[in-house]
């Protein structure tokens, strides 16, 4: 079985998802190859520990010192942006994000829409959304672009296309496009190259997204490698940008650190090919630039993560992707496993906030918290920690107050006794003690399947003697206790 | 770090890298309290004893209170706070009563008491008192061995290549990996053997190897396979969920590359033999 099937069609549940993606050997090739070349870029990036400490620190403080006074900062950067002849619009679902793009879209009666890469818009699904009401939205990031010409999701929230190698890329476009088969990736990229600067050219509005929409200023900064964010955002008359609410910090100073921790998390570089910083349409006396520009605030979900004093520091996120990069479950089971628009341990405790837990109750659960998000995420979030604390709210019952979006989808009434069970254990020591004799004195017995346990492991046989029993023993003849 | 980036943020500026301060370590006490840790109790019991012996070598008194179980940590993971407070809260009596230094042969128990509890019992100020003063006095073997008892080992053994596995939280919380990496080195005959992708998790993660079952025995499989082919004639480490997952794994894949709890392996090497294991 292969990811090239539509992600709507694989199967419902994350473990089924995983299940297929583990035997795909060539798309746990990909992406082990491909996360490690990553990983290695990242710590060449950062050569100096204390450096990357420090700065690491200092995007926590910038990115917690802005959600700290968010309600401020969005008042403030839409009235500079306002100021500066950017119509701002503010959206709390999806549905009206797209009713606010479709609108704009409808306005200038337009018809083509290129898009630079932007996650938001994958979060509303806005190319489904437009294409239903007649409007071709084509994608202008080349992976993004792969992507979409195979009808799937992006894999990776900086590398949409890093589930495919150049072969399977080469083989799509001759499939697609009609194109010779080649595996120069530098032709592949001229192939796609070719077919979308004409669009640019033709599209009636581009759409794009924002790494840190800045409120002193009112200038929205979006960091690319391929100049196709620049032309979507400069050649189309009109420019959409989409972004979540949590992407405000209070001035361009704050952006620089920011940056610098983006590029070198996500692909080890020093700073972006492009680095686009846009404060207003076109003015009377300049030659280009759009007519109109829109920046659309999406909450989606945000707010309730924003309400949680512990949960807020999931909005922390600056979508590098480091911690999927290093995650030892995202490598080996890949982006589509997830089935939701982010995946990988930033996907895990952000999804929660907009589809609900209930919607997503294996995502808490797949990790084994191993630490390497938390260890190399660049605004300092604490996944691991709070992906317990999703697995707290996910095993909640329902008389229990809820506090994440559809918690308690794991309650078991069954789980719960087992663990009330574990707990009289492990506080009753005669009872512990009796535990460990039977167990060691009746191994023989113990069982030959042990659940989930034995589909990997021989069963698990009790040792002849406890350690309890065994230094008991030797701390007597020894007068090891302190008197 | 450049200048650019201190001036960056106006009420950050110089901002130190927020690392745990370096641990300062006590003398060696003469007696400490041994927390064997769930796992070594019923299935790894040899190494108990054998840290028991490392620890008397040393001089040091080992007591063994019977009332203890286990650190709370398969629950507290599993999202099951309130059990896991339980238990924990047990514990913490048990350890207070003998108020010794406490050692633990598990980095990732280890670093429950020494980091989870304080998340556990935030919501109690007097008892969060007790627990920094566990956290405080709690060490991970190897920790204890090199820094508090700075351990001089002779190595008897015959020459050997091995592979170490650290627990990820035992690493990440507790740097066990260093100083287990030190314990090694000074075992003149001994080679530590790099394996491909060490750092990474072995799969285990408590309830996420039987809830994530693909996924885990993928990653289980994945370091078997490193650690086999390596060179190294086995693998040594000190937690005791990791050697439960990688024997488990080892030993349904037919293989006969086994791991072995680091206690075990030491004291057999600095004595041609390990005493746990013929008890």
């Amino acid at each position: 079985m292969s990811q090239r099937i539509p992600v709507t069609e694989l199967p419902s549940d994350f473990r089924g998802r995983a299940e297929g993606a583990l035997a795909d050997g060539q798309l746990r090739n990909n992406f082990r190859v491909a996360m490690d070349s990553l990983m290695s870029k990242r710590a060449n990036a950062f050569p100096d520990a204390d450096e990357r400490e420090g700065l690491r620190e200092l995007g926590n403080r910038i990115k917690a010192g802005a959600l700290s006074r968010l309600p401020d900062l969005l008042e403030q950067l839409e009235q500079k942006l306002t100021e500066n002849g950017v119509k701002v619009h503010w959206a709390e679902t999806i549905e009206e994000a797209n009713t606010l793009v479709h609108d704009i879209i409808e306005a200038r009666k337009g018809n083509q829409v290129v898009k630079g890469k932007s996650m938001v818009s994958e979060e509303m699904e806005m190319n489904d959304y437009l294409a239903e009401r007649g409007i071709e939205c084509l994608e202008s990031d080349m992976g993004e672009y792969i992507v979409q010409l195979d009808n799937e999701k992006p894999s990776h929230i900086i590398m949409p296309a890093i589930h495919k190698n150049a072969r399977q890329v080469s083989k799509l476009f001759h499939d697609k496009l009609g194109e010779p088969e080649t595996e120069d990736v530098n032709q592949l990229i001229q192939i796609g190259r070719r077919t979308l600067r004409q669009k640019f050219m033709e599209a009636d509005v581009g759409v794009s997204g924002v790494n840190f929409a800045i409120a002193e200023t009112g200038t929205l900064l979006l960091v690319e490698n391929e100049g196709n964010g620049r032309m979507s955002t400069t050649v189309p008359p009109v420019h959409i940008a989409v972004t979540g609410i949590e992407k405000v910090v209070p001035n361009l100073r704050d952006v620089v650190p920011l940056v610098s921790l983006l590029t070198r998390s996500a692909l080890g570089q020093p700073i972006t090919t492009y680095v686009n910083l846009i404060s207003g349409p076109r003015k009377p006396d300049e030659l280009d630039g759009p007519e109109e520009v829109h920046l659309v605030l999406l909450d989606n979900g945000r707010s309730g993560a924003f309400a949680d004093a512990q949960m807020r520091q999931t909005l922390n996120c600056i979508r590098c992707g480091a911690c999927m990069n290093h995650c030892p479950v995202y490598t080996r089971v890949g982006g589509h496993t997830y089935g939701e628009v982010y995946p990988g341990p930033i996907g895990k405790i952000i999804t929660p906030h907009m589809a609900g837990l209930d919607n997503v109750p294996d995502h808490p659960s797949a990790s084994s918290l191993c630490g390497a998000c938390g260890e190399v995420c660049p605004v300092k979030i604490p996944i691991p920690e709070l992906l317990q604390r999703l697995r707290q709210e996910n095993v909640k019952a329902p008389e229990q107050p809820q506090q994440v979006k559809g918690g308690g989808a794991k309650f078991s009434r069954r789980e719960r006794w087992i663990w009330r069970g574990w707990q009289m254990l492990n506080t009753r020591p005669v009872l512990y003690r009796s535990f460990l004799w039977a167990a060691t004195r009746f191994r023989a017995l113990s069982p030959k399947k042990a659940g989930p346990w034995t589909e990997n492991h021989s069963a698990p046989v009790p040792a002849r003697r406890s350690l309890h029993d065994l230094a008991a023993q030797h701390l007597d003849q020894n007068g090891g206790r302190p008197s | 770090m450049s200048q650019l980036f201190y001036d960056a943020a106006p009420n950050a500026t110089r901002v130190a890298p927020e690392r745990e301060p370096e641990r300062v370590y006590p003398d060696k006490p003469e007696a400490v309290t041994l927390f064997g840790t769930c796992v070594v109790d019923l299935f790894f019991p040899e190494a108990g004893l054998d840290a028991i012996h490392l620890l008397e070598r040393e001089g040091v008194r080992v007591h063994f209170p019977q009332e203890q179980s286990c650190c709370g940590q398969p629950a507290w993971t599993s999202g099951y706070r309130d059990e896991a407070k339980a238990v924990a809260r047990a514990q913490l009596d048990i350890l207070d009563r003998a108020g010794l230094p406490v050692v633990v042969p598990s980095g990732s128990c280890a670093g429950m008491f020494r980091h989870h509890y304080r998340a556990l019992f935030a919501d109690e100020p007097d008892t969060l008192r007790r627990v920094e003063a566990l956290a405080e006095r709690t060490f991970e073997l190897t920790e204890f061995l090199l820094k508090v008892c700075k351990v001089q080992l002779a190595d008897r053994g015959a020459p050997s290549k091995i592979a170490l596995h650290t627990s990820c939280s035992a690493r990440r919380e507790m740097n066990t990996h260093l100083h287990a990496r030190e314990l090694l080195q000074q075992l003149e005959r001994v080679e530590r053997i790099d394996h491909d992708h060490e750092s990474e998790c072995c799969g285990f993660g408590g309830t996420f190897s039987v809830r994530m079952p693909e996924v885990s025995g993928a990653m289980v499989k994945d370091k078997t396979r490193s650690l086999m082919d390596s060179g190294a004639v086995e693998m040594v480490t000190a937690d005791g969920g990791c050697l439960m997952n990688i024997n488990g794994s080892l030993e349904k894949q037919k293989e006969s590359f086994r791991g072995r709890h680091l206690a075990s392996f030491l004291w057999e090497r600095i004595n041609g033999t390990s005493e746990g294991e013929a008890a």
